[in-house]
């Protein structure tokens, strides 16, 4: 049977200096983890089933930047690589793809324009487009939020997940605005109602602080792979190391 | 040198550093000159049975293809590329594949979510060209939503669960092909090309 999947994430904050890329990968406001090729090559040797970037750059130069970044990284890297930040457009997407990323991720985009989500997935098949959602509880329900996870919107979460898998979303990448940052563990309960209607694959994120989180998440909130940003850096917690506990513990990983 | 083909619906920058990285060099096939004078072939893809048959028969590949895989020389299908051999598929029941196989594709109806994404373990048949070296049941990235079921079961190099048992590579003479990306599976999956690489007719 299919594996959970263990999936870093790199904030890419990117800016190029004399044709070199400085700044880098983002561990929080003032710290900068290190080059994207490298650690993503990093990952993949530790075992990563998938490397996620997302690009954070505030600068107009952002895009090509990062499609300049994942040429590179998919020079050394043979597992899938899954793009966010930013893509706004079909063409967007297709320099990414040209550079060797698999799959994009789409947020605040999808909601401001839901058909850009059937573009991409006629264009490039729905395995390509991930929808990403950064959703917050309010009262009992839980709000869509866009713009970094700034601003709300109208969209009930759950609704809005079954909105983009019909049309076309391939997976679901559910972040808890509530439970981000905290390492307090992955919100349980956004990830079983999102299984209760998902029926593509659901990424859970937002949360992660110890090994058990991630159990908690594939197991009790039934996620089929989770992502993890600041967590893996400075070796804090290694793939490896994380892959073993969760098969110890019965949970089917790529080990 | 491995040619790989090129009519839109691949991932080819991936599967030409996968090979990059085992120190092969490739080129592009476009035409079907290009086809027709490779010494080995890969046809690569991702998406949609109809849409990539629609761009083969657009670009006047129909042929070529069929050519090339008579003509004894080593052919690699990846996803959709092994999927097109046969002769239809139910995910675009109007157009048909190239029918160099004898089977259909059909789509996974015990799955709790499609597509499949991710890590499966495929277990290979004994003394295959293209599992030479890698582990009998090893993991292997997928990504679809309908696999193949050849009408001689032979020719099938290995097999995954999914809800069912799936057919995940093939293996008859000179064709070979795998419904997982070979490119995206890491040691295993370069070592599967590698294995490909050295093929000689």
């Amino acid at each position: 049977m299919i594996a959970k999947r263990i999936i870093p994430c790199l904030d890419c904050d990117l800016a190029v200096k004399k044709g070199r890329v400085v700044k880098g990968v983002r561990f929080n406001e003032i710290t900068y983890a290190g080059n994207p090729a490298k650690l993503s090559e990093q990952y993949y040797l530790d075992g990563a089933d998938e490397i996620a970037f997302l690009d954070i750059t505030a600068t107009v130069e952002k895009r090509q930047t990062m499609v300049e970044v994942i040429r590179k990284v998919s020079k050394k890297v043979f597992v899938p690589l899954a793009v966010g930040g930013g893509i706004k457009s079909v063409e967007d997407a297709s320099r990414l793809f040209k550079a060797g990323a698999d799959k994009v991720a789409i947020n605040s985009a999808a909601v401001k324009n839901p058909n850009l989500v059937a573009e991409l997935a006629k264009q490039f098949g729905s395995q390509a487009v991930v929808v990403s959602i950064d959703a917050k509880k309010i009262a009992d329900n839980y709000f869509v939020f866009v713009e970094g996870g700034r601003k709300q919107t109208e969209l009930n979460a759950i609704n809005w997940i079954e909105t983009v898998q019909a049309l076309g979303a391939g997976e679901i990448l559910l972040t808890s605005i509530d439970r981000d940052g905290t390492k307090k563990g992955f919100d349980l309960e956004l990830l079983k109602q999102a299984n209760a209607v998902a029926k593509v694959p659901v990424i859970a994120s937002g949360g992660a602080g110890t090994k058990s989180d991630f159990f908690e998440a594939l197991c009790f909130g039934e996620a089929d792979a989770v992502l993890a940003a600041s967590l893996f850096h400075y070796g804090k917690c290694s793939i490896i190391e994380l892959k073993k506990f969760l098969k110890r513990k019965g949970i089917g990983v790529r080990c | 040198m491995i040619s790989i083909v090129d009519c839109g619906f691949g991932n080819i920058a991936s599967v030409r550093n996968a090979f990059a990285k085992i120190g092969e060099q490739t080129s592009i096939a476009k035409t079907p000159k290009e086809i027709e004078s490779a010494e080995k072939l890969v046809l690569p893809g991702v998406g949609n049975f109809g849409s990539a048959m629609q761009m083969i028969r657009r670009n006047a590949l129909e042929q070529s293809l069929k050519g090339f895989v008579a003509s004894g020389k080593p052919f690699l299908g990846i996803c959709i590329g092994l999927q097109l051999l046969f002769e239809q598929s139910e995910e675009s029941p109007c157009e048909k594949g190239l029918g160099v196989l004898q089977g259909n594709v059909v789509r996974f109806c015990k799955a709790e979510k499609l597509p499949q994404i991710g890590w499966n373990k495929v277990q290979a048949k004994k003394g295959t060209l293209l599992f030479e070296g890698i582990a009998k049941s090893e993991w292997f990235y997928f990504v679809n939503s309908f696999f193949a079921k050849p009408s001689d079961t032979a020719i099938v190099s290995g097999n995954a669960f999914y809800g069912e048992r799936f057919c995940a590579a093939i293996e008859r003479g000179n064709i070979f092909a795998t419904q997982f990306h070979p490119e995206k599976s890491g040691v295993a999956g370069l070592k599967l090309l590698k294995n490909f690489a050295g093929v000689i007719k």
